[in-house]
């Protein structure tokens, strides 16, 4: 009753400064968000007051020995805004096809909706996944309940308040201009205090653990968690022109901010889409095929030799341009190395399917993780190789960037995440299986065909235009005008759309997939693969009775 | 020997050992790049021209992040042949010591625009931005007519160069005091701009958008992409031994 | 001290002992896992997650 009381005061609390804020903005983009804060305040309060049990709204089976709730609410969350993201992502590829898609409005152009875009799959459908699969992994591999349950539901729900806040920015015009950093201070600041929480929860429940080792997936979450925290921080030392108002300027300028910023963007993708991923392969694939991770050894080796290059890569994102020469090849020469850390743990993935290679053919998820391993090895090829100079001078500022990013997360983050997510549903629910693995199956056929759309067109796209741009004639002149390169371009953006759509309807088999999985039921399909039985030859060779007898 | 590796199983299962060592290991990278950028001297050299934006050019460098045009455009010539002759001489780093965030990007969808100040006329850069394919047929540019139809609000100009000095752009406290004003006076073609051109060499003062009664966000945008490119003589005997200096290009 | 003369000095060592500390440090690192006491822990490590099956 205390704590009812003293949380619904807390709730008033917080209300009351967020409509006074909106009362003093010096901005519709900070009243409009304001406004958003302080409905997120008054939901919290009527749930408070009414004592609603949120587990009951998602069907949530009774608690465990784990405290599931705030996953199951994450395994949601990460369908939903991958749906979001996804269809974010399709709308803004159909737009560089069709630019009468931007529609006119100063809402829905191009460059609101690509933050849109980034941030939902990265951060929205990535940072869920990654939340909700943390918290699982490390309550199994600790056999201990989350500590501070109330923090880590904090946390889930803070988190989607920071996500709400971003995605309507973008749209609102509210960004600090940053690539995969465009929410405004206070949203960062928000995002800061869910961290530290998440943190929090994290740390503390490895320090209850019961089992004595912390396993391999455990140390790569525990980096993700402290490396995003300095990254994040750092890149946005902000001032903001008024504290009740949306902008703010970087600190750092010119040069000096864009290093710090490739130095944060690079290692986003290090370790926001890559450390925090592997963790979940280190959990997931081991379960799925029913046999440890093919070596430990190697496993502690890629950790440390990961995280430690992953953080000098940065410079590469700046080659040739004004930053200092010798920061752009420390870069690429780290860059290059990173490959190595990179295929162990694509092989240490591999090779736990050493003596279980058959489940490729029968398990769709198995399979999934195993494409998903795939696309890591290649993307973490071709990222040290665009990475060297030369190779960078014809591909920087062209779609062979956009192919290598999408090769990676559509292929590595997205196939990881969706095996996970498959894994994770019936366990959760306490259901008996899947509702469908034929579905699981259609989904796995329809992303590899799309992102093999994707990647394709963007490599044709990025290799034309970085060769267009530098092509000379026989005169002495260059032989193509800036808006000649675009418009050779065209057909290759509609396959690149041709290829979301395949991906983005997969993602739609997979939501109804779970949302089955979830409601109890299940699909009478014929089995992935018949057991093969002919009755006419399953009996006992007799020998033939001589025929004198 | 034993002792040794005993005492090490007990760090492997220290969470607070682990943390440290793995924040130990992601900072080494970042401190060795990063921090010799604000004390080595050739990071930036002094090149003769640089100067802060005005308030009108800040204000539609403001738009120029808020619409998100870095998604599509670089500000970063690289020091390549075809890059040169098709945006301009290759860019320097003094050109964006100002650039409160540093606008470079990473993709071109669109051309370069580190140089497109007094490349085109006031009258192209509106109609482009206002329909691009009436200008550029084949050209997939968003429309931006919604510019010319809001006045310029970006907020109190004094109050966000205030902010931009408290982090080290040297505006004057003349500046600071004047910045409301300024932003209408550049944008005036009745004003007179003379004293606004003495803080700010090379600071052009028009009506930008074709609509002399109205100080619109169009005006603010055009003004600030008709400067970009222009401050440095990057031909002058200082600036190309400023040049030569910068090291790796 | 000149700027250039900090340049030559770290330059130097980069070059000599600075290069022979990190290929120890990173010999040593990578030849740690390896060590003969560290089998059975790994073995324990890599399939703890195996412990308890009725964790789901």
């Amino acid at each position: 009753m205390v704590t009812a009381l003293s949380r619904s005061s807390l709730w008033l609390v917080s209300l009351l400064i967020a409509v006074v804020a909106c009362a003093a903005a010096v901005d519709t983009g900070f009243a409009i968000h304001m406004l958003i804060v302080a409905l997120a305040c008054i939901i919290g309060l009527i749930v408070t007051l009414r004592g609603v049990d949120l587990s009951k709204a998602i069907l949530a089976p009774d608690q465990g020995r784990y405290d599931d709730d705030p996953i199951r609410w994450g395994v949601i969350a990460t369908v939903f805004w991958g749906m979001a993201g996804f269809l974010a992502g399709l709308f803004i590829a159909l737009q560089l096809a069709l630019p009468v898609l931007n529609l006119g409005f100063e809402w829905t152009a191009f460059g609101r909706v690509r933050p849109l875009h980034t941030s939902a799959v990265i951060f929205a459908f990535g940072g869920n996944a990654l939340i909700a699969t943390s918290f699982y992994v490390v309550q199994r591999t600790c056999r201990a309940r989350l500590a501070f349950p109330g923090l880590a539901r904090f946390v889930f729900w803070g988190y989607q308040l920071f996500i709400v806040l971003a995605a309507t920015g973008y749209l609102l015009g509210i960004t600090q201009g940053k690539e995969y950093a465009e929410p405004e201070w206070y949203v960062d600041l928000w995002l800061t205090v869910v961290w530290v929480a998440y943190l929090a929860v994290f740390v503390g429940t490895l320090v209850k653990r019961k089992e004595p080792h912390i396993y391999v997936a455990n140390w790569f979450y525990l980096s993700f968690i402290i490396t995003v925290a300095m990254l994040h921080i750092v890149n946005n030392l902000n001032w903001p022109v008024s504290f009740v108002g949306s902008r703010s300027y970087p600190i750092f300028a010119g040069v000096q901010g864009a290093l710090v910023q490739w130095w944060y963007g690079h290692n986003a993708v290090g370790f926001f889409l890559t450390a925090g991923f592997l963790a979940m392969m280190y959990y997931f694939v081991p379960k799925q095929a029913e046999r440890p991770v093919f070596s430990y050894r190697l496993s502690i080796i890629h950790f440390w030799a990961l995280i430690f290059l992953y953080i000098w890569a940065g410079p590469h994102h700046l080659h040739y341009t004004a930053l200092p020469d010798w920061a752009q090849t420390l870069g690429m020469v780290f860059s290059v190395m990173l490959w190595m850390p990179s295929w162990g743990g694509m092989i240490n993935g591999l090779m736990t399917l050493n003596g279980a290679w058959d489940k490729v053919r029968t398990d769709p998820i198995i399979r999934m993780m195993v494409m998903a391993l795939a696309f890591y090895g290649m993307s973490t090829f071709e990222g040290p190789m665009m990475s060297i100079k030369s190779v960078n001078s014809l591909s920087h500022y062209t779609d062979w960037t956009i192919g290598h990013v999408h090769s990676g997360a559509l292929g590595w983050n997205g196939m990881i995440t969706f095996a996970s997510i498959y894994y994770l549903v019936p366990r959760l629910w306490n259901q008996p299986r899947l509702y469908s693995l034929r579905m699981v199956n259609w989904h796995f056929w329809l992303a590899t065909v799309g992102i093999v759309f994707y990647a394709a067109s963007m490599w044709v796209a990025g290799i034309t235009q970085g060769l267009m741009w530098r092509e000379y004639g026989a005169d002495g002149y260059l032989v193509n005008s800036f808006v000649e390169t675009v418009a050779a371009l065209k057909p290759m953006f509609f396959l690149r759309a041709f290829g979301g759509l395949l991906y983005l309807a997969g993602a739609v088999v997979m939501t109804v997939n779970v949302w089955r999985t979830i409601l109890g039921h299940s699909r009478v399909e014929a089995p992935m693969r018949d057991a093969p039985y002919d009755p006419e030859k399953d009996r006992p060779v007799v020998a033939a009775a001589p025929a004198a007898a | 020997m034993t002792t040794i590796v005993e005492k090490h199983k007990k760090l492997e299962r220290n969470v607070t050992f682990l943390g440290l060592a793995a924040f130990a290991a992601v900072t080494v990278g970042g401190i060795v790049e990063i921090a010799p950028l604000f004390w080595i001297d050739n990071t930036i050299e002094k090149v003769d021209g640089m100067r802060p934006y005005t308030p009108l050019e800040q204000a539609g460098r403001d738009i120029y992040v808020r619409e998100g045009c870095y998604t599509c455009h670089s500000q970063m010539i690289r020091p390549f042949r075809d890059e040169v002759e098709r945006y301009g001489h290759y860019s320097l780093a003094a050109e964006s010591m100002y650039d409160h965030p540093f606008q470079w990007g990473s993709k071109r969808t669109g051309p370069d625009l580190a140089r497109v100040g007094n490349r085109y006329s006031d009258e192209w850069h509106v109609q482009h931005l206002k329909d691009p394919r009436a200008v550029v047929p084949e050209s997939i540019m968003p429309t931006y007519a919604h510019l010319a139809e809001h006045d310029l609000d970006m907020g109190d100009m004094t109050a966000t160069l205030r902010t931009l000095y408290q982090i080290g752009v040297p505006y004057s406290q003349d500046d600071i005091a004047k910045a409301n004003d300024d932003l209408k006076t550049q944008a005036d073609p009745n004003a007179d701009a003379a004293d606004l051109q003495k803080r700010y060499p090379k600071a052009q003062a028009r009506d930008f958008d074709g609509d002399p009664k109205r100080l619109t966000e169009m005006d603010a945008l055009v003004a600030y992409l008709q400067m970009m490119g222009t401050l440095v003589d990057v031909n002058a005997p200082a600036a190309q031994e400023a040049l030569a200096k910068e090291k790796g290009r | 001290m000149s700027a250039h003369s900090t340049y030559d000095m770290l330059r130097h060592l980069a070059d000599s002992w600075g290069l022979l500390l990190m290929t120890a440090i990173f010999v040593g690192l990578s030849a740690w896992p390896f060590r003969p006491g560290a089998k059975s822990l790994n073995r324990e490590a890599a399939t703890s997650i195996f412990k308890d099956e009725n964790d789901g």
